[in-house]
């Protein structure tokens, strides 16, 4: 029994070794140990022997059988296994460059993107975002930020005058300036906010200006606010915005709603100046027009293009292209 | 404005550093924008004599002309112009020179003959515009030098400068000089003195008719004048500053008010009617010849000179009129110089359209007293070439109670440092101010201001902090950071606009911006209706219609991309639309538009039904309720309680072929001030089943009157919470269904949490939902 145990193992492991693929390999154990199997065949023979010595022996020799020719099975099945799939892997290679499918992402406004970043940055400077109508009251727009009718800095401003109301009394509003004084009658102080939003001017359109474009306006109003706290913000935020080589300054200037007024460039770490917008402590007669009392709270404001941020960070040489709806610009960002 | 060097040199001894004079300038609040260098030499151009000149036999329209620069060595040139004799002195540019408009002189040779520079016109040395011939210069210049140096000419620099509308009076030399001379530390020359005045009494009268109008009006007579050319120097910087000059008398009237701001006007005294002025208001409907020579029609705002027998001879502080204009012949002139109420000289000038010097001055508020120093320098200038000029007795100063007193403002120390965030004292302040005119009075602590009569923008005390700052310098007041005691971000609306965009972009859609104006023909061709609120004064005439919905703007996009071969083009937009209202404002609110073309209407209900999962939104949508401008089949309204929220399904294919769109067009617009508003619930945990699910695919034969989306809500009632997921997989229309009919087939996920569910379970569900739809006219096929 001993000598057919060692054959069909002998038989079993040469077969294995002639095997060509994981098909033979699947057959040969079933032909070995599946029901009819040979080593089964001798495991149910080992009954028929006479001597509980030779069914040790026997039943040892078996099972070293067994042990061997499934270990090489599973062995020899793994072999080809592997090699199976690697041809198989082989044959799905593909050329990664040859894309037939785009994937269809949206693309958000250049300036909306300029408007979002322009926010963050001032959130991160501990702002609030505040928001008004587009369409706006003549004393909003003008009166209550110190311009009274007939003031000479109208006409600095190329006013829309919409047919709404008494004649005069509706315009587009020319500035985000209004919505300080919004502001002001709402939120009592301490106000740290930032007004983005569309504006329009009366004026014909070029490469660098826009009739309708968008601009964003902040507003500090606390106890014991200074011009230095305005310079130090502007400083602040350029750092944040442009980035850490870029400094700025502020220049006098004029604005009716602020006083002292000031223009404020910043400075390119190659050294250029650039203008960039118009700042300056809110204006007593402002603040009491909000609602708020000059005596015992002081704020500065300050504001500048959005559209323009756009069009420098894309390196876009005329603005009245973003606004043209070309797939093929929006597309771009 | 354009200051020019020179003229600001005459009142403030500073040097020639043009760049730190323009820095300094721009640092007390005058930006320099630009530094022209006007006239003077062109390097390379020298003096030489036309020795002699030759006509070549293949050459008509140039000739040779051999000259000598002083060397002895005879040089040939070719010429274009025929105007020179032997002996005649010349400016050559000599090969290298480049000329003022940019041209490079070559040896470029004609026929061969090479030209060793080219003779020059006035023109081509920015001399003037003459370009009739070669510049021939005086016949004693010596030869071989620079021609600019022969000549003496000079050159001018000129700083352009943006004045600030709160300082009148740097339109004038003077303005800008005070501010200089404060910063240098040094002081503005003196004002010259008047002559004396010389008998006979020439007296021009005044008669102040509306006084309010003109508080302030001084007459002189001069005498001995005779008209002729201004000095060189006086004509340059005239030509510098952007003005012709004309004659001496309307030169120095010219020159005068550009240094000192004063505007003047001088009148031939004996063609001044009656030998006098009378200042009145115009009466409607009265006209005058101005001096551009033409008619203008008055209204009862405008103020006018008249003479004595009360003839307009100018409007005031605007424009003068052709019948007392100085002429070659004028032996007098009457010299008026006045201040005028700066807001009723604005409204006249934008009710004209006429902007001049003189009233640019005079709408932005003068020096009260600006005139003693003006006329004084008129006479003095006017001397150089009228030395027989007389100043006659008989001036008059005429002023009526109005004219403006300036004011006295205290000013607390403690707020000049609690605005700048850097201690002042009063003396520091008073330091400060002083050399600028301001008069200060030491009163505690704090300061009384005595405002000068050429800052008539100084109103209040932080008007004066400003001057304090601007003049110890923005740069020296340190940078703070306010610590911000609220915290940042954004307010909910606000995070909810951004994931919605977010979800757009997602979802694929490009984010377009149009314009916010319409013309009535746009409205009407996307089949909205004509009612909008309109602009009074459109940039582009028919542009004025304030839109009243995104689509417009929209379709035009879509249409522009159409047309450029870009086709399924999926935009949108988030902006503001503004109805008509009779409340004080527009009814004005945001709104989300999107437009997808190559799509149709339930391409827009799964948009709708995305962005509503995704902002946590429900509406109901009422196909009955057609909106404006859509597919009467395809569309239907989005409403929320009462109020309409939005539109859904496909633009009306008459629309998109009014904006020749050839595509179908899916449509979603949507009140986004409505529905951002409230801060929806956030979404509720619904726990995951552990045991498997069953697949129930049913499929239905349903009426066209009955929605799919009551169906859905039938199965959804009747299998309760054991339906997971409920998808429309196929809708089939035709063969093998009744006339007015669609089979609807679903697919139901049915899971329990407690149990693995049996096939009695779903039969049950089965029965159910059959039963249930049944009502409704629903037949279960199969």
């Amino acid at each position: 029994m001993i000598d057919q145990i060692l054959a069909a193992r002998e038989s079993a492991l040469t077969r294995l070794a002639a095997a060509t693929g994981s098909d033979d390999v699947r057959a040969l154990e079933l032909e070995v140990l599946g029901k009819k199997g040979s080593l089964t065949d001798l495991k149910a023979g080992l009954g028929r022997l006479a001597t509980t010595e030779e069914k040790k022996d026997a039943g040892r020799a078996l099972n070293e059988a067994t042990t061997a020719v499934s270990g090489a099975l599973a062995a020899r099945l793994g072999e080809f296994r592997r090699a199976e799939r690697a041809v198989q892997l082989e044959i799905e290679r593909l050329d990664l460059t040859e894309v037939v499918r785009k994937p269809s992402r949206g693309h958000a406004h250049p300036v909306t993107q300029a408007w979002q970043r322009l926010e963050d940055v001032f959130i991160g400077l501990g702002f609030q975002v505040a928001e008004g109508p587009e369409v706006e009251t003549d004393w909003y727009n003008f009166e209550a930020l110190n311009m009274p009718a007939n003031h000479p800095a109208r006409s600095m401003h190329d006013t829309f005058y919409v047919d709404h109301g008494v004649p005069g009394s509706t315009v587009l509003r020319t500035h985000t300036s209004p919505v300080q004084i919004r502001v002001m009658q709402t939120i009592p102080p301490p106000i740290y906010m930032v007004m983005p939003g569309r504006v329009f001017r009366n004026e014909t359109t070029d490469a660098t200006h826009l009739a309708v474009f968008h601009q964003i306006e902040g507003l500090v109003i606390d106890r014991g606010i200074t011009l230095a706290d305005l310079a130090g913000t502007i400083e602040s935020f350029t750092k944040a915005f442009f980035g850490d080589g870029f400094t700025s300054r502020l220049r006098p200037s004029y604005f009716p709603f602020t006083e002292p007024s000031a223009e404020f460039d910043i400075r390119t770490p190659k050294g250029d100046w650039l203008e960039l917008g118009g700042c300056g402590m809110v204006h007593p007669n402002v603040l009491r027009a909000g609602g708020i009392d000059p005596e015992e709270f002081s704020g500065f404001a300050f504001g500048f293009g959005i559209d323009r941020m756009a069009k420098e960070r894309h390196s876009i040489n005329d603005v009245r292209e973003m606004y043209t709806n070309d797939i093929r610009f929006l597309e771009q960002f | 404005m354009r200051i020019v060097h020179s003229m600001l040199k005459d009142l403030v001894a500073i040097g020639d550093d043009f760049d730190a004079i323009a820095d300094i300038i721009t640092n007390v609040g005058l930006a320099v924008e630009d530094i022209h260098h006007v006239g003077g030499t062109v390097a390379g151009v020298i003096t030489a004599k036309v020795l002699r000149t030759e006509r070549h036999a293949d050459a008509a329209k140039v000739h040779r002309v051999f000259v000598d620069a002083g060397d002895g060595v005879e040089r040939h040139v070719w010429c274009g112009a025929f105007n020179m004799q032997p002996g005649d002195i010349i400016p050559l540019a000599t090969p290298g020179t480049v000329m003022p408009d940019g041209r490079a002189i070559e040896p470029k040779p004609i026929l061969g003959i090479s030209s060793d520079g080219m003779l020059c016109s006035a023109r081509e040395l920015d001399m003037g515009d003459d370009h009739s011939g070669i510049l021939i210069l005086p016949v004693d210049t010596p030869l071989g030098v620079p021609y600019g140096e022969a000549l003496g000419l000079e050159k001018e620099v000129v700083y352009d400068i943006d004045v600030l509308r709160n300082r009148p009076d740097a339109y004038g030399h003077l303005g800008v000089a005070r501010d200089v001379a404060a910063k240098f530390g040094i002081s503005v020359t003196p004002a010259p003195v008047l002559p004396a005045a010389q008998a006979p009494v020439r007296s021009a009268t005044v008669e102040l008719v509306d006084g309010d109008r003109c508080p302030r009006f001084t007459s002189i007579v001069l005498s001995g004048v005779k008209v002729g050319p201004s000095p060189d120097w006086i004509a340059r910087r005239l030509t510098a500053s952007g003005m012709r000059p004309i004659n001496n008398v309307v030169d120095v009237s010219n020159y005068v008010m550009l240094e000192t701001n004063q505007p003047n006007h001088a009148y031939d005294f004996d063609t001044l009617g009656g030998g006098g002025f009378r200042v009145r208001l115009a009466r409607d409907g009265e006209t005058m010849i101005t001096l551009d020579d033409s008619e203008r029609t008055l209204t009862a705002d405008d103020l006018l000179i008249c003479d004595a027998t009360d003839r307009p001879i100018g409007i005031a502080a605007i424009m003068g009129g052709q019948n007392t204009e100085i002429s070659d012949t004028t032996t007098a002139i009457a010299l008026e110089t006045a201040w005028f109420e700066p807001a009723a000289i604005m409204r006249s000038v934008v009710r004209m359209g006429l902007r001049t010097e003189a009233s640019a001055r005079f709408e932005r508020g003068m020096d009260t007293h600006g005139i003693e120093r003006s006329t004084a320098r008129f006479v003095e200038l006017l001397r150089l070439t009228c030395p027989d000029l007389v100043v006659n007795e008989g001036a008059v100063d005429a002023r009526a109670p109005q004219l403006p007193v300036p004011p006295v403002l205290r000013v607390r120390s403690a707020r000049v440092g609690a605005l700048l965030g850097t201690p002042f004292s009063a003396e520091q302040i008073r330091t400060l101010i002083e050399p600028i005119g301001f008069v200060c009075t030491t009163v505690g602590d704090d300061l009384d201001v005595l405002v000068p009569t050429w800052r008539p923008d100084c109103t209040g005390e932080v008007d004066i902090i400003e001057e304090v700052a601007r003049l110890h310098g923005y740069d020296l007041l340190g940078k703070t950071v306010p610590k911000s005691t609220v915290p940042g971000g954004l307010s909910g609306v606000q995070q909810r606009r951004r994931r919605l965009r977010d979800v757009l972009l997602g979802l694929g859609l490009t984010e377009a911006m149009p314009h916010p104006f319409l013309t009535a023909g746009e409205l009407e061709k996307a089949g909205l209706p004509a009612e909008s609120v309109r602009l009074v004064n459109p940039l582009v005439v028919g542009d004025d219609m304030l839109r009243t919905s995104l689509r417009p703007g929209l379709l035009k996009a879509i249409a522009f991309n159409e047309s450029h071969r870009r086709s399924g083009v999926a935009l949108f937009e988030i902006g503001h639309v503004y109805p008509p209202s009779t409340d004080v404002l527009p009814a004005e609110y945001e709104a989300l538009g999107i437009v997808i073309a190559g799509a149709d209407a339930p391409a827009a209900v799964a948009v709708w039904r995305e962005l509503a999962a995704a902002m946590g939104w429900g509406a109901r949508l009422d196909q009955s309720n057609v909106p404006a401008g859509l597919h009467p089949a395809r569309s239907a309204t989005l409403s929320l309680g009462k109020d309409t929220i939005g539109a859904v399904g496909e633009v009306h294919p008459d629309a998109a072929e009014a904006f020749d769109v050839t595509e179908r067009l899916a449509v979603l617009e949507l009140n986004l001030s409505v529905l951002l508003a409230n801060e929806p619930k956030p979404a509720a945990w619904k726990p995951t089943s552990r045991f498997p699910s069953s697949d129930l695919d049913l499929a239905f034969v349903l009426p066209d009157s009955v929605t799919a989306e009551k169906l859905d809500k039938a199965i959804r009632q009747a299998t309760g919470n054991l339906l997971v997921d409920l998808t429309l997989f196929d809708v089939y229309r035709g063969t093998g269904l009744p006339e007015g009919t669609r089979s609807l087939a679903y697919r139901l996920r049915l899971q329990s949490l407690e149990r693995t569910l049996t096939d009695d379970d779903v039969a049950a569900v089965r029965a159910k939902v059959e039963a249930a739809t049944k009502k409704m006219g629903a037949v279960l096929r199969g």
